[in-house]
């Protein structure tokens, strides 16, 4: 498809864009006295069915599935439609493996993804049929079934599939050919490698889950970055300062939730130059990437609110908005 | 048919075609954008169709110099030209709106497709929205202007 076959598609978007959430939204929502509060909020902005009286859960995931339903009408190309159904692709893998090897069944966390929803998935992965799975799924599908089955290793069967899942975006998006998408995927590779980079130095681990956990690209040397999160903090801080992301090193100074707000709106910045794009599939991709970070947002502050934090410590884990 | 006349008829047909095709292009894709628009707000119809309409002059002002360029050689009443340097002379006097038309035409609808997006998100920002897109014209009516001058002071000796 043409840039110029999104212009109806785009416009679309741009009236739908109105009805984002703002930072100063969230603002509100974060000063309010408790989630049933947030909850009405959402519902008065015409989140969930709109009768108010949903639980966050059902609400959040209406929203989800309102934001997919809309992709799909708009008819993207779908070289583009399936960088984003990717992340929610590897995660009904993961959880079909985890279902058919630990037998038990929490069947509300599958996605309902065309083709591969709960029952398709737990049929492939229950007959080891990784053969139809798509080709960049069926060797992490394998390997990572193979630990769950012989050493029952949770954690390293999330890495395999969680690797596999950024290496085909990012595949996938420089075989679409949309800009965006490929500034994105490699955004989203690099903070992700350093998001686990921070998380193995914190639990000790070694070099080489590092080394298997890494996705490789080309904005950060994964080599150097797992010899650094394997010393220390302070070499993987050292790190970060200098190979250009000194913001991540002085988030991670501040507060662990500083740092995953720093992720978080990295990645809103590689989406923004699109409010300003009209005939590309650039503007919908944005929009969909700034719904998931709306919704997740919302998550964040409702729990918040739901566990008793403190206004100040709900707005240290807020995230900037694309609305 | 002298060449004269045929060069003549050539540069006429040019002035309708290209500047035609141009804002047949740029309506085309602000239509495009004005009914993403209007399919998720409706009450945005009435602006988002000034700005559609906006690259259909550059069709309307081709169509006025074909208009008094047929006129002039004779065909729609009067002596048919016979000289191939005065049907040379038409063509070039056709040229401006023809090359404008469409270059204008073109970028006219894209700028009017950025000013709906504009208009869908702040609705009372019109009046500048359809600021952006009108510059555009300014260049089709210069073309216009300088192909009119043209075509009606060619002297037939």
């Amino acid at each position: 498809m043409g840039d110029t076959d999104y212009i109806f598609s785009v416009a679309r978007i741009r009236v739908k864009e109105t009805s984002l959430l703002t930072d100063a939204d969230i603002m509100q929502m974060v000063g309010m006295k408790d989630a049933d509060a947030v909850l009405a909020f959402l519902a008065e902005k015409g989140w969930g069915d709109g009768s108010g009286s949903q639980d966050a859960d059902t609400m959040l995931a209406q929203e989800d599935e309102k934001t997919w339903d809309l992709m799909r009408e708009l008819k993207l190309d779908p070289a583009v439609f399936q960088v984003l159904s990717y992340p929610k692709l590897y995660h009904n893998l993961k959880a079909a493996i985890k279902e058919t090897c630990t037998g038990s069944a929490p069947g509300h966390i599958y996605y309902d993804i065309d083709g591969y929803g709960r029952d398709r998935m737990l049929k492939i992965v229950g007959e080891k049929d990784f053969q139809a799975l798509p080709a960049h799924m069926k060797d992490a599908a394998q390997k990572a079934y193979e630990i769950m089955v012989t050493l029952m290793d949770g954690q390293r069967c999330d890495i395999i599939i969680d690797r596999a899942c950024l290496e085909a975006g990012l595949a996938a998006g420089k075989k679409s050919r949309n800009r965006l998408l490929m500034d994105y995927e490699e955004s989203t590779v690099a903070v992700t490698d350093i998001k686990i980079a921070v998380r193995a130095v914190k639990t000790h681990k070694n070099i080489t889950f590092l080394r298997e956990a890494l996705a490789p690209c080309k904005s950060i040397d994964v080599n150097g970055l797992a010899a650094a999160a394997s010393m220390s903090d302070a070499a993987l801080l050292e790190y970060l300062e200098s190979h250009g992301y000194k913001e991540a090193a002085d988030a991670l100074r501040e507060s662990p939730s500083a740092f995953e707000r720093w992720c978080d709106n990295r990645l809103i910045e590689t989406i923004l130059p699109q409010k300003m794009n009209s005939v590309s599939a650039g503007p919908i991709v944005a929009y969909y990437l700034g719904r998931q970070n709306e919704i997740k947002t919302a998550r964040i502050i409702i729990t918040a609110k739901a566990n008793g934090f403190s206004e100040e410590s709900t707005r240290e884990r807020v995230r900037m908005m694309y609305g | 048919m002298s060449l004269g006349m045929a060069l003549a008829l050539l540069g006429a047909a040019l002035a309708t075609g290209l500047a035609g095709c141009g804002s047949a292009w740029g309506v085309g894709v602000a239509g495009q954008a004005a009914a993403g628009v209007v399919s998720e707000d409706p009450s945005q119809f009435a602006k988002v169709l000034v700005l559609q309409l906006l690259p259909g002059t550059q069709g309307i002002y081709g169509l006025l110099v074909t208009f008094i360029t047929l006129s002039s050689i004779g065909v729609l009443g009067g002596d048919p030209i016979e000289s191939t340097s005065v049907g040379l002379m038409y063509l070039f006097a056709c040229l401006p709106i023809a090359i404008v038309g469409l270059v204008s035409g073109y970028h006219q609808g894209r700028a009017s497709v950025a000013s709906i997006g504009l208009v869908a998100k702040k609705p009372d920002q019109f009046g500048k929205a359809m600021l952006f897109p009108a510059m555009v014209e300014t260049y089709a009516i210069l073309a216009l202007l300088v192909s009119i001058l043209s075509v009606t002071n060619i002297v037939q000796a």
